[in-house]
């Protein structure tokens, strides 16, 4: 058979969503002469058409289908309804995202083993480790040509970038360059190369920035393999008598609900709706949701330690000016607990254009010092905190008691609060940041909170055990063996590092094990 | 809907400036006549259809010392609170909302209403009080985007919009910092 493929057609490996994991995982089946059918939710956007504006993009490519929030953190009151800033359209968050590419550390694999019990959190073992993922990683690379790896070449650093770096040469940090980074430094893989535009968060217009919607999906879809249906969002995973999946039920553009049927169904739609989608699909035999018997099913919801730094100096930067992320600190990215805290952070710049710099600088901020700020905005730089946060059980994507989407499908609620590693690692970077910018003659400088997570993470993870989590070391479910988690949900712990490149790496190691499997007939 | 509206600086047309100042408005005040907010230099006026004039003129005071930016003319205010009077014109409950929060500002400011606190401080003091009423949620919430927002206003920031159709800054100082 070849794409498009029928409803009926039971023989497809139908893969929900088509960012990072979804979009990799649907080239690479298809590249071994395997049927994929991807399900999207958004609509198809080509790169073309992306918006160089803030809110207009926001607008274009936001998912803002209604969500609630709960717990203690800030974004729950600042943005009660916008847990999450990631994207419902083809090509997912890969088309949003600001392309650093980072491999995670060998000691965060094993988080427990290293950090020991942490009280209040859900530490536990990755079941693969840095060499099982290693030849993966060094794939994923190459796809994405992330700079200084595989001969490619650092990207040029931006104002942003020097004043991080006159600032961390100050404060005797190391190990800061421009990044390794999935933006092409000069042409290849028939993309273009940057042309530092600043609005790497609003889709790369040039293609120079990876992303799945015009390399993987492009590519998958040349093999005649892989059908991409957008505008297909699914509220429901079926199974059959023994406990099988074999069909996806989803609203088409006009919102008539259709049934897919499907051999194997991977579930990819970023940490809060998978696990939403698993706990909406309870069934008489799976009252608790599917691949549900751990009861782990949306719990440990990870987003990372983030917060920012911005600073004001007497001259101008122009900070908005090129690479979003231009440049990073890694010398914190380790584990050194005489720092008060377990796990590391990285510091990476990052610049927002008037608009968002108003709505996320400090949310609900108002009066003289606030505006003062503003006027302070092109000799503001800034750089942004990601650091490993602590799964907690009480850190959960649930669904709503009452409320309930189009579709009559019960919509997400996502609960988040800081554990003490989180602020204590948080205030730590929050010092070292400013203390950075000081250092070349900042004049106010401000530690700025969380914005709507990004990187979301741990909803379904994977564990050695069954009654420790949802998948297995193949991202395959332990209850279900035709039903695979394939984004950051799978992560069994956050690690410091911007996870796109470990959604990658294991969607292309699970493309692996999924051939594999089909060839042996056991799925 | 609700305009904001150039005017031509015609001597003809309005009030002279002796009539503004027998009208006791002063300084920088803005003008109240008819159904319309006037700057006092008539450059600009906007005409609401719903709300108050008054409470126009009020809410534009108010979004200035939500953001005080001393070196942006009252027009950039008045563009972004506008959209609460083509609201109101929708939606009864908006209305009520903003009528009674800018009465509630203005009882609380006593005789001379809250416009007529000459200083900033006093107003946010006010401001203070009632930071957490849904009324003052609703403007400042609606404010930090539809006046940071304004393509007119990024200039004062320094801050350049979009950039694709200029090639990016590849050619156009990226790195061209110079005072490290």
């Amino acid at each position: 058979m070849a794409a498009p493929y029928r409803l009926d057609d039971d023989s497809v490996v139908v893969i929900i969503g088509s960012g990072a994991g979804g979009g990799t995982l649907g080239n690479e089946l298809a590249q071994k002469g395997i049927d994929v059918v991807i399900l999207e939710a958004g609509a198809r956007i080509e790169h073309e058409d992306f918006i160089n504006d803030e809110w207009d993009s926001f607008a274009q490519l936001a998912w803002l289908d209604h969500r609630t929030t709960g717990g203690g953190w800030r974004v729950g009151k600042d943005f009660p309804n916008l847990p999450a800033w990631i994207v419902k359209a083809v090509g997912g968050t890969t088309t949003h995202w600001a392309g650093a590419s980072l491999r995670i550390q060998e000691h965060e694999f094993k988080a427990l083993t290293n950090y020991g019990k942490v009280e209040g959190a859900n530490l536990l073992d990755w079941p693969i480790t840095l060499a099982d993922l290693e030849p993966y990683y060094a794939k994923a690379e190459d796809k994405m040509g992330v700079t200084r790896t595989n001969g490619i070449e650092g990207l040029p650093g931006n104002n942003n970038f020097k004043i991080l770096k006159a600032g961390a040469d100050k404060l005797g940090y190391k190990e800061c360059h421009t990044g390794r980074m999935a933006i092409n430094s000069a042409d290849r893989d028939d993309r273009m190369s940057c042309q530092q535009t600043g609005f790497c968060f609003q889709g790369c217009k040039w293609g120079a920035k990876w992303s799945t919607l015009y390399t993987e999906i492009p590519k998958g879809e040349a093999t005649g393999r892989l059908e991409v249906r957008p505008n297909a969002h699914v509220v429901k995973i079926e199974h059959d008598a023994d406990g099988k999946v074999t069909n996806v039920v989803y609203a088409d553009k006009d919102g008539k609900l259709q049934s897919q049927k499907a051999r194997i169904v991977c579930v990819a739609c970023n940490s809060i709706e998978s696990p939403r989608l698993l706990l909406n699909s309870e069934s008489a035999r799976f009252p608790d949701g599917l691949a549900n018997s751990s009861g782990q099913v949306g719990k440990n919801y990870m987003r990372h330690t983030t917060g920012s730094v911005y600073a004001v100096f007497e001259k101008p930067v122009h900070f908005y000016r090129g690479t979003t992320m231009a440049g990073i600190i890694q010398d914190e990215a380790g584990h050194d607990p005489s720092r008060g805290f377990v796990g590391g952070y990285e510091m990476e710049t990052l610049a927002l254009g008037v608009p968002f710099m108003a709505a996320f600088l400090d949310p609900g901020g108002w009066g003289r010092s606030f505006a003062s700020a503003m006027d302070g905005y092109a000799n503001t730089a800034g750089l942004w905190i990601v650091g490993e946060d602590m799964p907690q059980e009480q850190n959960a994507v649930k669904l709503h008691a009452t409320l309930k989407d189009q579709h009559g499908m019960r919509i997400p609620d996502v609960w988040f609060t800081d554990h003490p590693n989180d602020i204590a690692m948080r205030n730590h970077a929050y010092k070292q940041g400013q203390a950075l910018y000081e250092a070349v003659g900042a004049i106010r400088s401000f530690p700025t909170p969380p914005y709507p997570s990004t990187h979301n993470l741990g909803t379904n993870r994977m564990s050695e055990k069954a009654q420790d989590g949802v998948v297995n070391k193949w991202g395959q479910t332990h209850d279900i063996k035709n039903l695979f988690v394939s984004d950051g949900s799978q992560f069994t712990t956050g690690a410091a590092e911007n996870p796109t490149l470990t959604i990658v790496s294991l969607a292309i190691r699970q493309a692996d094990y999924i051939a594999e499997q089909m060839n042996a007939g056991s799925i | 809907m609700t305009t904001i509206y150039e005017r031509r600086r015609s001597p003809a047309s309005g009030l002279s400036r002796r009539e503004l100042l027998k009208r006791g408005t002063v300084g920088a005040a803005l003008v109240i006549t008819g159904s319309a907010v006037i700057s006092p230099d008539r450059a600009w006026g906007v005409e609401t259809t719903a709300l108050k004039p008054d409470t126009m003129a009020t809410l534009i005071k108010l979004a200035r010392d939500i953001y005080p930016h001393d070196t942006i003319p009252d027009r950039f205010y008045a563009i972004a609170v506008k959209g609460h009077d083509t609201k109101a014109g929708q939606d009864p409950a908006h209305k009520e909302l903003i009528e009674v929060g800018i009465a509630d500002l203005d009882a609380r400011a006593g005789a001379g209403g809250y416009r007529g606190l000459g200083w900033e401080d006093d107003r946010v003091a006010i401001l203070r009080e009632i930071e957490t009423t849904p009324f003052f949620q609703a403007v400042r919430g609606d404010l930090v985007v539809s006046f940071y927002n304004q393509k007119d206003l990024w200039p004062h920031f320094g801050y350049e919009g979009e950039s694709f159709s200029k090639g990016g800054y590849i050619n156009r100082g990226f790195d061209d910092i110079e005072w490290l």
